[in-house]
């Protein structure tokens, strides 16, 4: 028996080469089409990398806004990463991130023809892509990986983009050129000037605030920078939208470790979120929270540096 | 020679409690032959077995813990694995004094056959000396359809084998990266060791049951789409897996855990050998428990062997109310957890940048019993303490995971998110999909889950046949 199914294709943008056609369930439900190989592998800065995967189920369904669940190794733990690229055609899963510690290194240190260990999605509520107007996409650092295929999207759903990239110099500054043609204007700052304006984003947004009538934000990057641009928007009544990423576990609503508090109410980042309306979010708890296992995280970064060195 | 029901029930060897309170080892040691061979022969051979009437899966017990008595092990295993796929499991963990051993006519003479620890013994020894580790492969010819099992607790298990038996292609779609649910996340080794768990799902998948790790129904695929790709009939075994908190202040402190968290950690990521494993936990020195059913009991009794050197438990009725089973109440009792009885939670303490310090607690009275018959708690006013403590656990309860029914149209559920179900059958509202398990019930136990898993299994059978016919029906 040969069995189709079908997508919807709303507000998917151009990140899924292929809008509405039909696969072939059968193909890919085997269990042989679990070894998650990794098909491409790019360093994008000296932190960063872009890994490409065979995740034929992963990218069946994904949408923008959405997340994987990854263990590099068997004795890995979870860890969270945004699905920067599906194609459902070949099945490839793309994501790109930031080497900050143990497990991002064990990952960054895998190579194209190798396999991860587990790769389960795509996990999270879909960003809410409407057609509004006019919206700043506000990124920083590993955030505008995060952040590339919310744009894309919005772009496809007919709004205006106003790119705004953040990056502390011109050699961590990431995806340029992808951010560019997905925008209709785009405004870069380093911290050091070394690259675009001297600055910080929320300056950038400050004077596009001044300039342009904007009617919705997107903030995604290091939580301060999200708060920052949360109390830029605050004062002038734009809706913003942030992307939240707290210490996660199974990323199916079973622990509750990933909860955040928004709006008086806890919420569940791995599936109310990760995306929430910044502007209700209790920053304070997140970032305390998030610094929940700093000693252990320490500890293993260290016994991954000795294991490196030896 | 006293007469064999004047015995007393055989004592189980145990590890020392100081000793075993610091380490993952299994707590009890199990019988030895001939401890069993004594125990089962305390059995009277009733004819009205009324100890069958308290197993949900029914096993025939007179009948196996005979065969235990005149030493057949082999043929006791085969009487049991009829009815029961993870006998090993439920010897080990079903709550026993309120199932088939609380209908024991030797309860009331001199201590119920101990018929867990039968059944454990039996399953144990059978692994260790039969040539295969299950007991019958499929007895019948292999079939077309194809089964999708979601969930692979015991509930999906157990639908998974007897479906597999009975010649379908069955998959199990699995939201984690390993199998077991509970079995794997939630219940410690130290009263299920793992290589019991993974031999009893190898039996499972000897009997050519695919799993498939990684795949959350609702996310990965949806049900629709589990059916427009083939499967002829799907049963949703997903469990009771999101968990209550309490709503009091300060539970987003570091330091506050759900037990599922916990658990999870130490279970299925194996957080006691980090940094090894790349999953941490924190270690607790005084930790607070909040809850006292066999999840409040795992996980203080994990918080003791993680190295705790104080761990309370607080609960906010009395000590006949606590539900967990007797021997884990026993055991962490005898390892040195306290008590705080009819003591309620009211706030979690800050200390340092947002860590938690203590437990505001309330002392509190019975009432008039409640809807569920249990006599209500009332707090006691000014009554107000705390405890110290760095860690805490929540354990009050968890309800059913709202990603199946929210993704799954014509899908009816309870007001608290169970899936309804035929009873009988475990039908749902929509046709060729069952249910069973904690995702139907709420939390309840495993062989309760599995009973479930197997009546399904039973009416998905039929359902299938019905079809088989209907379409040769229409070819002719
Ligand atoms: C929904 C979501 C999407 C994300 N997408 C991306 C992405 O596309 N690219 C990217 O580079 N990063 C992304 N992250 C962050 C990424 O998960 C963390 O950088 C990673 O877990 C760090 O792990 P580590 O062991 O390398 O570092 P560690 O040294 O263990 O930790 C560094 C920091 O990462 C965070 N962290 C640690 N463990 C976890 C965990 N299990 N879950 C979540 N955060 C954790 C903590 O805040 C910690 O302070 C995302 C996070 C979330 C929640
Ligand atoms: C800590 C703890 C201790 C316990 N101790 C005992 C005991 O001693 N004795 C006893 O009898 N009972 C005990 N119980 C209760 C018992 O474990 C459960 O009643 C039983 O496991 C229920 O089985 P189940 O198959 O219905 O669900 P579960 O065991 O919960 O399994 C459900 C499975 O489905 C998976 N799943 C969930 N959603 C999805 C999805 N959308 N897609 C794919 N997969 C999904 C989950 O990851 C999980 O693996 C305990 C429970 C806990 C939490
Ligand atoms: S399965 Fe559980 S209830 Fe049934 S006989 Fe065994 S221990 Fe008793
Ligand atoms: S009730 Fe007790 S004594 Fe009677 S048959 Fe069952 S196990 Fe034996
Ligand atoms: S990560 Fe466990 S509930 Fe969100």
């Amino acid at each position: 028996m040969t069995s189709h199914v079908s997508h919807a294709s709303a507000g998917e943008g151009d990140w899924i080469k292929t809008s509405s056609h039909v696969c072939r369930l059968d193909n890919i439900l085997s269990p042989s089409s679990a070894a998650y190989l990794i098909l491409d592998k790019q360093r994008l800065s000296d932190t960063v990398v872009r890994l490409t995967l065979h995740a034929p189920l992963v990218a069946l369904n994904a949408q923008p806004g959405q997340f994987v669940l990854i263990r590099p190794t068997e004795r890995s733990e979870r860890i969270p990463l945004t699905i920067s690229h599906a194609d459902r055609v070949s099945g490839a899963v793309t994501v790109i991130f930031q080497e900050v510690g143990h497990t991002t290194r064990e990952l960054g240190g895998l190579e194209k023809g190798q396999s991860v260990q587990d790769f389960a999605g795509p996990l999270g509520t879909p960003s809410d892509i409407q057609r509004v107007g006019t919206v700043a996409c506000v990124a920083g650092g590993v955030g505008i990986a995060v952040m590339l295929p919310v744009t894309r999207a919005l772009k496809a759903a007919g709004n205006r983009i106003i790119g705004i990239l953040g990056a502390r110099n011109k050699s961590l500054l990431i995806l340029e050129d992808e951010m560019r043609e997905a925008c209709d204007e785009l405004a870069i700052v380093t911290d050091d000037g070394s690259y675009g304006e001297q600055g910080i984003v929320t300056d950038a947004l400050a004077a596009l605030t001044q300039r342009d009538r904007i009617d919705m934000a997107y903030a995604i990057g290091p939580l301060p920078m999200m708060q920052a641009v949360c109390d830029v928007t605050r004062d002038q009544s734009i809706a913003t939208v942030v992307s939240l990423d707290p210490v996660m576990v199974d990323g199916t609503g079973m622990c509750g470790g990933c909860r955040v508090r928004v709006g008086g109410d806890v919420k569940f980042a791995c599936v109310d979120g990760p995306e929430f309306d910044g502007h209700l979010v209790d920053w304070d708890s997140l970032r305390s929270r998030k610094a929940g296992y700093r000693e252990q995280e320490q500890k293993a970064r260290e016994a991954s540096e000795e294991a490196h060195h030896a | 020679m006293p007469k064999r029901e004047h015995l007393p029930r055989t004592p189980m060897p145990e590890q020392d409690p100081k000793q075993r309170a610091t380490n993952f080892d299994e707590v009890t040691l199990g019988y030895t032959p001939e401890m069993a061979m004594a125990e089962a022969s305390r059995c009277l051979a009733c004819k009205q077995k009324p100890c069958v009437r308290g197993c949900p899966v029914n096993i025939n017990i007179p009948e196996f813990v005979r065969k235990v008595a005149e030493g057949d092990f082999g043929a006791a295993a085969e009487e049991i694995a009829r009815a029961n796929a993870l006998a090993s499991v439920c010897g080990r963990v079903c709550p026993q004094e309120e199932q088939c051993e609380k209908y024991c006519l030797m309860a009331k003479v001199n201590g119920a056959v101990a018929i867990g620890r039968l059944e454990r013994f039996t399953a144990d020894w059978h692994a260790a000396h039969a040539d295969t580790n299950h007991c019958d492969v499929s007895d019948r010819e292999p079939l077309d359809q194809k089964v999708a099992i979601i969930g692979a607790g015991p509930a999906g298990l157990t639908a998974a084998g007897d479906l597999a038996r009975a010649g379908y292609k069955v998959t199990v779609f699995e939201a984690l990266h390993e199998i077991g649910g509970v079995l794997r996340y939630g219940i410690p080794e130290f009263r299920l060791p793992r290589e019991i768990l993974d031999r009893e799902i190898e039996s499972i998948r000897s009997m050519g049951v695919d799993f498939m790790t990684n795949v959350v129904i609702g996310k990965t695929l949806t049900i629709d789409q589990l059916r427009e790709s083939g499967f002829d009939a799907i049963f949703v075994g997903t469990g009771a897996g999101l968990p209550t908190f309490l709503n009091i202040p300060g539970e987003d402190l570091n330091g506050v855990y759900s037990s599922n968290e916990f658990l999870t950690r130490v279970n299925l990521m194996n957080a006691k050998d980090f940094p090894n494993e790349g999953t941490p936990v924190r270690i607790p020195v005084k930790a607070v428990v909040v809850g006292a059913g066999n999840t409040a009991m795992d996980s203080a009794r994990t918080a003791l062997r993680l190295g705790a050197q104080e761990v309370h438990i607080v609960y906010r009725r009395s000590r006949d109310e606590m539900p967990a089973r007797a021997e884990e109440l026993h055991h962490a009792e005898e390892e040195g957890v306290q008590f705080n009885l009819l003591v309620n939670p009211v706030a979690f303490l800050e200390g340092d940048k947002g860590w938690l310090r203590g437990v505001r607690c309330q002392r509190m009275q019975l009432g008039e019993p409640d809807e569920s018959g249990r006599r209500r708690p009332i707090p006691i006013p000014e009554t107000e303490f705390d405890i110290e403590a760095d860690t805490a656990i929540v354990a009050v309860g968890q309800s059913p995971n709202p990603l199946i029914r929210s993704t799954t149209d014509g899908l009816k559920t309870t007001p608290w998110g169970g899936i309804v179900v035929n009873e009988e059958t475990g039908e749902t509202s929509i046709p060729g999909v069952y249910a069973g398990g904690d995702a139907v019930t709420g939390a309840a136990t495993v062989i309760t889950a599995m009973g479930a898993g197997r009546r399904s299994a039973i009416s998905i059978d039929a359902y299938l046949k019905a079809l088989r016919e209907n379409n040769n029906k229409v070819s002719e």
